[in-house]
């Protein structure tokens, strides 16, 4: 944020108005002068979130169709928002506050204290009594009212702009800041001591009650074997055994593999047709019976095909795959079953004594 | 006021209890400091090398509850070399050769050794109360030593405590006559306990409220206990696995369901999650929820069990319920005020366990949320303006995304933004702990917005001195500062040398502060302590011009401390 050269000069300054007002005050019109642009974006940026329409963003500002831009970006965290009531489909909505002027509001409701002593600045309006002073410094004073009279549906549009603004004059002075090395520094790879900032007492316990073979650490946590069940965390693959009816063979899948029941089943569709084909080789069955086979198999997930697919879960249950979102049913699933339609009323499903029906 | 009787005086004061309320009594005149001082029973220290144990005696003869912290923060993630100080010894020392009556002790970051454990329990009389968080130096020797000789003692709660575990012996050190018991927390010991002894005391301690288990304590164990004791209260399981068809489990469930006033519920250090149904009967009960240590329930079987706990109001859990976890918990838990979600991988930083998509998720659908502690794989800008506004109710708000310096992924935008509308928008906030690729402008909007702040965490942030300037001018509240990783240099540290005074602390580590910075500070401010601490001997008297590493420094009434090891330096 050192920008230009001419921002040296500004900074010291309102670095020691704290202490003294009335030096403040001196400055703040010494200030006014200073304006590369650059630094006027610079000060644009520093004003607080959701501060909106300053008259100098007019020019920093995109056309228009920016505007779109920035609500499509919006809409992006509207799909997930539908439990918060507070936000429309259209995303023109306030992200900040309900009020009309959230910045403003915040001002206003702030304690009246005139310690920074703006007030004798009629150009604004009473509504800025609180704005610390170093806001006041660097905006431009055309720039806040017309922020209050603001309708707050450009809050969110402003909040984008205000990033898209930065990214032009930001980026670049970012790269050129004193601290290269320092950014360097942080943004260095690999781990790091004492990040994540986790108690090592924590780390220490998730470690070892983990799947992976912990040696005991140094803190001399018993590594002592949970009850985990074989299906592991994401990382591993997950291989769960699939039988068929029919076949005496069975095999296992990778359900780490596949992101959804689509995939799902047709890889299973694909491991079986094969073997079912050999199957019916040897037996006494015709080349026709094989097609009807192949296509049965790809009615597993609704109820159109031959077979069903089912599962057991960690229960021990026998379920229907399908019902429950698949990461709850990869994190459940223990084995899988291709049953033929014609057997699922036969089986009690959810029973958890269920014998196998036929190998 | 000067009219009335100190006893009047004294009576209404008896109304103010909290910490400050009081302190700020004190200050009124000298008439009011002194029946304050003389009625005051319960006093906190937040910083242990703030003051002396003669200072406190002195000014507080009645005292019956103290507190004390030692070590900074970041010790608790490995940033303070382990024999800094902290020591509780000369405190425990101090009461005992005096007249106070100590009741119950509380310590937080300190180190406690076997012989200040028997030197309490031998010379307070009427000691009822030993709470220890994040201490260490201590084994199950010091524990016995309490249970032997406290007749009186009420409560034992040890919370992630380093013990060295000896022998589970020490429960049986309980005299036969003390029933006095009401609340028991040893789930951090590691090693084995004595069961009989354990169910003995449980038999014969009839006010016992909270009891919390440790690992060596068998699904058997907690039946036998859970009978014996149905008024608990907050129970923290052992090891809960079992096999569901046996009849110890068949017992369980029967047991639990007489257990009608259990509110908080934790443990699970080892879990079979088809033991988990037993519980299901109190879930309804529940305000308060900790699955953070178990790791062995599943997001499934999570989800399951929070669906019956309508009434949470407290939830600690790992990650790995996921974002389709937390959207359950905010559609079940309205009542849900403080939420901690942690990582349950803390090394395999990739693969998404919470995003910004929990919790907003949360945000929407737990309006009274005030306190949040949330590890996460990533964060955007829009998400947090969304929390903001959904949550303005905030009093601690503690953002970690694992990866550092990782920005916005939607936008590649630094969170600024969104943390600043968190701070605009919670008024209240109190603790802030920021995480993610931040710039200065982060800083500023702090310095502005947040005007309640206490304690602020700062890491891998910032791009100039001004960034530590704005928080150092802005936030008028500030008491603790913690840095670590962020450019800030002398001229940050300089600029406002009085500030120091009115917090409680600052710590600075891979910062850009200089030996000669700090000694410039030490000389102006001869009522802090400036540490510095020299790990690995790598800095030498001598060049002003040197990187400090790390850096402590505290306000004080009494001067460099001198139990400080060789490393510390006191400038």
């Amino acid at each position: 944020m050192e920008g230009s050269a001419g921002n040296h000069e500004v900074c010291p300054q309102f670095l020691d108005f704290v202490p003294k007002e009335r030096e403040w005050l001196v400055n703040r019109d010494g200030q006014r002068r200073h304006g590369p642009s650059e630094e006027k974006e610079l000060e644009l940026r520093l004003g607080p979130p959701g501060n909106q329409d300053w008259s100098m963003r007019d020019s920093a500002r995109k056309n228009p169709g920016d505007k779109s831009e920035s609500l499509l970006s919006l809409g992006y965290f509207s799909s997930m928002s539908s439990m918060t009531q507070n936000i429309s489909n259209g995303s023109q909505t306030q992200m900040f506050s309900a009020s009309k002027n959230p910045v403003g509001a915040v001002i206003s409701s702030s304690c009246s204290s005139s310690a920074y002593g703006y007030r004798g600045k009629t150009q604004h309006n009473q509504q800025q009594t609180k704005v610390p002073s170093f806001l006041q410094l660097n905006s431009p004073l055309q720039g806040l009212p017309v922020m209050t009279q603001e309708a707050s549906q450009r809050c969110c549009t402003e909040a984008v702009d205000i990033q898209s603004a930065e990214k032009k004059a930001f980026s670049p002075s970012s790269a050129t800041t004193a601290v290269p090395n320092s950014s360097q520094k942080r943004t260095a790879p690999g781990p790091v001591v004492g990040w994540p900032p986790v108690r090592s007492f924590r780390k220490n316990l998730a470690s070892s009650s983990s799947s992976k073979p912990a040696p005991v650490s140094q803190n001399g946590v018993p590594d002592k074997v949970t009850s985990r069940t074989p299906v592991e965390t994401c990382r591993k693959g997950l291989f769960v055994k699939i039988n068929m009816d029919g076949l005496p063979i069975g095999r296992k899948v990778d359900l780490k593999a596949y992101d959804s029941y689509e995939k799902l089943s047709s890889a299973v569709d694909e491991l079986f047709r094969g073997l079912i084909a050999a199957q019916k080789d040897s037996c006494p069955a015709g080349i026709q019976n094989k097609q009807e086979e192949e296509k049965a198999l790809t009615g597993l997930l609704d109820s159109s095909g031959e077979y069903t697919l089912v599962y057991e879960d960690n229960e021990g249950d026998r379920m229907l795959v399908g019902d429950v979102p698949w990461h709850m049913f990869i994190s459940t699933v223990k084995r899988l079953r291709v049953l033929k339609r014609s057997e699922l009323s036969a089986l009690s499903l959810g029973s958890s004594k269920q014998e196998k029906v036929r190998h | 006021m000067n009219y009335f009787p100190d006893e009047v005086l004294e009576h209404v004061f008896d109304f103010v209890a909290s910490h400050r309320d009081r302190n700020a009594v004190s200050l009124v005149c000298r008439l009011w400091h002194r029946v304050e001082r003389l009625s005051r029973q319960r006093v906190f220290v937040g910083n242990c090398y703030a003051l002396s144990p003669e200072i406190l005696i002195a000014r507080f003869p009645g005292l019956k509850s103290l507190t004390l912290k030692g070590k900074p923060h970041f010790a608790d993630f490995n940033l303070v070399p382990h024999d800094w100080g902290g020591y509780v010894q000369p405190w425990i020392e101090a009461l005992s050769n005096s007249r106070i009556g100590l009741e119950e002790l509380r310590l937080k970051r300190m180190v406690v050794s076997d012989e200040s454990l028997e030197l309490l329990s031998r010379s307070l009389a009427n000691f009822k109360s030993l709470v220890l968080v994040s201490c260490e130096g201590f084994t199950t020797v010091g524990l016995a030593a309490i249970a032997a000789n406290c007749r009186f003692l009420r409560e034992l709660d040890l919370q992630e405590n380093e013990i060295d575990d000896h022998s589970g012996h020490w429960l049986s050190c309980f005299p036969d006559s003390c029933t006095s018991l009401i609340s028991l927390n040893f789930a951090c010991l590691k090693g084995e306990i004595n069961l009989a002894a354990l169910e003995r005391l449980v038999a014969r301690s009839p006010n016992l409220r909270s009891l919390r288990l440790n690992r060596a304590v068998p699904l058997e164990t907690l039946q036998n206990i859970l009978m014996r004791a149905p008024q608990l209260v907050d129970l923290g399981t052992g090891s809960y696995i079992h096999d569901p068809d046996s009849e110890t489990y068949n017992k369980l469930k029967h047991t639990i369901l007489k257990c009608k006033s259990i509110r908080n519920l934790s443990g699970f250090l080892e879990v079979a999650p088809r033991c988990l149904p037993a519980i299901y009967p109190i879930c309804l009960n529940l305000t308060s929820l900790n699955l953070s240590y178990a790791a062995g329930i599943h997001g499934s079987e999570l989800v399951k069990l929070i669906r019956r706990c309508a009434k949470l109001q407290r939830l600690w859990i790992l990650d790995c319920i996921g974002d389709k976890g937390l959207e359950v918990v905010a559609s079940t838990c309205k009542e849900l005020q403080e939420l901690r979600v942690f990582p349950s991988d803390v090394l395999g930083v990739g693969h998404a366990a919470v995003t910004e998509n929990g919790l907003v998720a949360i945000s929407a659908g737990c309006p009274k949320l005030h306190s949040l502690l949330y590890f996460c794989q990533q964060m955007t800008n829009a998400a947090l303006i969304v929390v903001a506004k959904n949550c303005p109710n905030f009093i601690r708000f503690r953002l970690c995304i694992l990866e550092p310096t990782k920005p916005d992924p939607v936008t590649m935008q630094p969170l600024d933004d969104g943390f600043g509308a968190i701070v605009q928008s919670c008024k209240h906030l109190r603790r802030l702990s920021l995480s993610g690729l931040l710039t200065d402008r982060v800083f500023l909007y702090i310095g502005m917005y947040a005007e309640q702040l206490e304690m602020l965490s700062v890491a891998f942030a910032g791009d100039s001195d001004k960034g530590m300037l704005y928080v150092l001018n802005g936030c008028k509240k500030l008491r603790k500062l913690e840095i670590r990783d962020c450019p800030y240099g002398d001229k940050a540290l300089l600029t406002d040398v009085g500030k120091y005074e009115t917090m409680r602390s600052l710590w600075m580590s891979s910062c850009e502060v200089t030996l000669g910075g700090c000694k410039t500070l030490a000389k102006e401010m001869p009522r802090l302590n400036v540490e510095i601490i020299n790990e690995h001997d790598q800095m030498e008297i001598g060049s002003e011009e040197q990187r400090v590493e790390k850096m402590y420094l505290y306000r004080t009434l009494v001067g460099p401390r001198k139990d400080a090891p060789e490393f510390v330096w006191t400038l």
